[in-house]
């Protein structure tokens, strides 16, 4: 089956030590649930959700804690049943060291479930099953976390050519997808079947580097065994190159059908869709078993005596989940994700959270920090490895620079930071620091303009409307003038000029009346300004601005890779 | 919803002041790569040694302990880490082409006052590595050869002089004419430029005890010993072929064509390409990723420009080769080149807007 496929190939890309085996000895464990579970409310790329619970509250395993906040956003749930001992602001799994709303939950190891009932998709409409995704908390577990039911969509042709299931995995050090993949084939495929009806996809694509040989032999095992069930052949299982970032969704989707999703484009414009494998997993139990996304598979792994994957409920601090490994005593960070991409924890009682693919444990020795930055001496060795085919040395000259505009011509945004540049730089300088650094620049430029656009459109606002009613009493008061007038108008009837009639007259007062009328109001109107809020307005202002900076924290981090 | 409401654990091993994301690198640095091209030249170098004698290695030697004097003073007057910035090896690179292309019998001071031109003025003067828009060793090259035109025009047939000869002309003691002879590019644009001489380019080369099978006799065997070290930088990644065979192609291209419209007037494409400094200038000078384009199209565009641009000078010009000026006026055009010829970012190959 794998040889039937015809590759494609992304330019750039490097072949960085892949480490992989030390986390692949041993099956996947469960690892046990912690004395506290602190789980945060905002896991996903969309709107925080709202928290359904207050402290003091029993929960059962699988209860909604969290409610999603409109459509784009995903459900929260408790992992465990126990009690809630606190909602509020925790440290969260990022690098910045903010807090966020959080559920904090005393586990009271009865592990018991709400009952669960599997979801006719079948019957249901398609809105009802994103709706259902949505509050199962079902979002892409490659990373990325964007919620699953949003790509859940075949868009305006109403079905797709493919659907990508991402199973490349090609950070250092990660293997949760690998061992899910040797140990759980037969599920994902079950959940990629599931997607594949929602979306109408004419073939499944399951992408796999090639340095997991094991997890090729599983999946064409299901493969084999899921196509004789449906009578087609229309899973496919390929076999890739092994080769760093093949496991970003933009590439692996290029790689397996030559198509090149631009920047700020759906994908499903162009017939495809991308989901990570551990995501077809979630869905298949969220779908038929009626179980929400309370766990994950996660690798734990790098500066650490027995590195190895577990299953792992949300909530569990980092620590609890390093400590089952036996970190070694020089270790001084934790890792959220790989060492191309991860994100540094700001501590390692941080829980584990969506994202959270790989708890990489580092020290001096295993990350030595990069020798003192040099001059760009332009020698394009970052060009020539960069998958989106970008000039990364152009756009760190002028993020440098502070020249942002610039950098957006570079089409700063059509970058993953994907890391790839930076390791390659003779010169050791941080080029994706300089990206993040350039595009966190350029969004609080917007959202100031934003704010100001906002700002400026209620002023206009408010006065069209006050320059509306002004005419609405004025035409009162001209009507009322030209009653009277008329009445005088007919006293003097014998005595009229041709020159003035009574209704231009009227006419001429109505304008003067408006007039008038206009400049006293114009004259108190003028001071009010967006500086005249009331206290309300700008606590509502403000708490949008928060939830808008939020997002993009989220956001910005993560390549699309395997969501 | 974010505040800084929570302090993280004080007795967690979490060190909050690492790097960011990528944890790790391929080894790899600027010295690195500049000692590797430094060992890229040293087939070339030993050719010739062989053919001209040991005094091109005084002259290395010169030139190196003024670029890294200049460097340490100028990195010490721009308050710059010394060790660091003395170790990236990039001043060698700039005296070794410095004393290549300059003839080995040039008097000492020549070769220390173009290579304190090139360390000072080209390269700290502009921002210092990294930032000078103009190649440092052919700034010194076109200054001195403009200022110096008979000293920098001066160069000992292959075999003709001894090392303590050289020596006695590098330092001062000994009048260079009587051991000089004019090169084969220069002989053939004297010769051609006269008015009431009939030469054509074969009775010129023919007579001329300099010229070898190729291009000038010995010159040709340091070509070689280039495009070996040259081949040998293609192959370590340091350089790509775009430039390389951009400019040799495009040399050849003009020459060949000129040589089929005219042979008696204008030499052909293996002349060029095997003369002057056209094979040291293909790996070693044009490129200098600092002051040329990288874009692969425009190194293509940058490349074949020099080529063009020294055949008219070598052709037409008032001086003996035109490598130097013909990079210069390229440097000039990197940034506009650079500019209109950036590839296609990913998903927006066939034209789509951005």
């Amino acid at each position: 089956m794998t040889t039937l496929q015809r590759l494609f190939k992304f330019n750039g890309g490097v072949k960085p030590t892949y480490n992989k085996e030390a986390s692949t000895g041993l099956p996947i464990a469960v690892a046990p649930a912690p004395t506290f579970l602190v789980i945060p409310l905002h896991q996903s790329i969309g709107g925080m959700p709202r928290p359904l619970v207050t402290a003091g509250e029993r929960v059962l395993k699988g209860q909604r804690i969290g409610g999603a906040d409109g459509n784009e956003s995903s459900a929260v749930h408790a992992s465990t049943s126990g009690t809630v001992i606190a909602v509020e602001m925790r440290l969260m799994p990022h690098t910045s060291g903010l807090s966020a709303l959080c559920v904090v939950i005393e586990p009271d190891g009865r592990d018991e479930w709400i009952p669960r009932q599997p979801f006719d998709f079948r019957a249901a409409s398609p809105t009802r099953t994103r709706d259902y995704l949505r509050d199962a908390g079902v979002v892409g577990l490659g990373g990325a976390v964007f919620p699953t039911h949003l790509k859940l969509n075949p868009g305006k042709r109403g079905k797709l050519d493919t659907l990508v299931l991402n199973g490349a995995e090609c950070e250092p050090f990660i293997t949760c997808d690998d061992m899910l993949m040797r140990e759980r084939a037969e599920t994902v495929l079950k959940g990629a079947v599931i997607m594949r009806e929602m979306l109408g996809a004419g073939q499944v694509l399951v992408g796999i580097e090639d340095n997991k040989p094991e997890a090729i032999a599983a999946m064409e095992i299901a493969a084999q065994a899921a196509n004789a069930a449906a009578g087609d052949a229309a899973i496919r299982i390929v076999a890739v190159p092994t080769r760093y970032p093949a496991g970003g969704a933009k590439q692996l989707i290029r790689i397996l059908t030559g198509i090149e999703v631009p920047h700020g484009k759906r994908s499903t414009d162009y017939g495809v869709q991308c989901f990570n494998v551990g995501t077809a997993y979630a869905v298949y139990h969220a779908i038929a078993l009626g179980q929400p996304l309370i766990s994950r598979i996660v690798t734990v792994a790098g500066n650490v005596g027995r590195a190895r994957n577990y299953e792992v409920l949300f909530g569990t601090p980092m620590r609890d989940l390093v400590a089952l490994c036996d970190p070694l005593p020089d270790s001084d960070r934790v890792i959220m994700g790989g060492p191309m991409m991860g994100l540094r924890m700001p501590d390692d009682g941080v829980p584990v959270v969506k994202a959270a693919n790989c708890v990489l444990v580092g020290s001096k020795k295993l990350f030595p920090p990069p020798p003192p930055e040099m001059p760009c001496i332009r020698c394009g060795e970052c060009a020539k490895v960069c998958p989106s085919d970008l000039q990364p040395f152009e756009m760190y000259w002028f993020s440098r620079a502070r020249i942002f505009g610039k950098t957006q011509e570079y089409h700063l945004f059509d970058c993953i930071e994907c890391g790839c540049c930076a390791y390659v730089c003779p010169s050791h300088i941080p080029l994706v620091d300089y990206y993040r650094f350039a595009k966190s620049e350029i969004w609080a430029h917007e959202s100031e303009k934003e704010a100001a656009d906002v700002a400026r459109q209620r002023y206009e606002f408010r006065l069209l409307r006050e320059e509306r009613e002004k005419q609405e009493k004025a035409a009162k008061l001209a009507a009322k003038t030209a009653a009277g007038r008329e009445k005088a108008a007919a006293a003097l009837a014998d005595a009229d000029k041709p020159a003035v009639t009574p209704e231009q007259d009227a006419k001429k007062a109505l304008i003067a009346a408006a007039l008038e009328l206009a400049r006293t109001q114009k004259a108190q109107v003028q001071p009010e300004n967006i500086s005249n809020l009331t206290p309300e307005q700008q606590a509502e202002i403000d708490a949008i601005e928060a939830r808008r900076a939020e997002i993009r924290e989220m956001a910005k981090p993560h390549v699309r890779q395997n969501d | 919803m974010c505040g800084k409401t929570t302090e993280p654990d004080s007795d967690s091993f979490v060190n909050n002041s690492l790097n960011n994301s990528p944890y790790f690198r391929q080894p790899a640095s600027v010295q690195s790569v500049m000692l590797r091209v430094l060992a890229a030249l040293i087939p070339g170098i030993a050719a010739y040694v062989w053919f001209f004698g040991a005094g091109i290695l005084v002259q290395i030697a010169l030139a190196s302990v003024a670029a890294l004097a200049a460097e340490a003073l100028m990195l010490s007057l721009r308050g710059k880490p010394l060790a660091m910035f003395l170790g990236d090896g990039s001043a060698l690179v700039t005296a070794w082409l410095i004393a290549l292309t300059f003839p080995s019998i040039a008097p000492w001071w020549l070769t220390v006052c173009g290579t304190l031109l090139a360390i000072v003025v080209a390269k700290h003067l502009y921002g210092g590595l990294g930032q000078n828009p103009f190649n440092p060793a052919m700034v010194a090259f076109a200054l001195m050869i403009v200022a110096y035109p008979q000293l920098m025009s001066q160069w000992p047939a292959a075999g003709a002089t001894d090392f303590a000869t050289q020596w006695q002309a590098i330092f001062g003691s000994r009048q260079i004419d009587a051991i000089t002879m004019a090169t084969p590019l220069d002989a053939l644009r004297t010769a051609l430029h006269s008015v009431e001489a009939q030469a054509s380019v074969a009775s010129v080369l023919g007579a001329n005890p300099a010229v070898g099978g190729l291009g000038g006799k010995g010159w040709e065997w340091v070509a070689v010993g280039y495009l070996l070290g040259g081949l040998w930088l293609l192959q370590q990644r340091i350089v790509t072929w775009h430039m390389p065979t951009a400019f040799l192609a495009g040399l050849a291209l003009v020459a060949g064509l000129f040589n089929l419209i005219d042979d008696t007037q204008f030499a052909g494409p293996l002349f060029h390409i095997f003369t002057g400094g056209a094979m040291l200038g293909a790996f070693f000078i044009v490129t200098d990723p600092v002051s040329g384009t990288t874009t692969p199209r425009g190194k293509l565009i940058f490349a074949a420009g020099v080529a063009l641009l020294t055949w008219i000078i070598r052709t037409f010009g008032a001086y003996p080769d035109g490598l130097a000026f013909a990079v210069l006026l390229m440097n000039i055009a990197a940034p506009l080149i650079d500019m209109y010829t950036q590839p296609p970012v990913f998903g927006h190959k066939n034209g789509e807007a951005s």
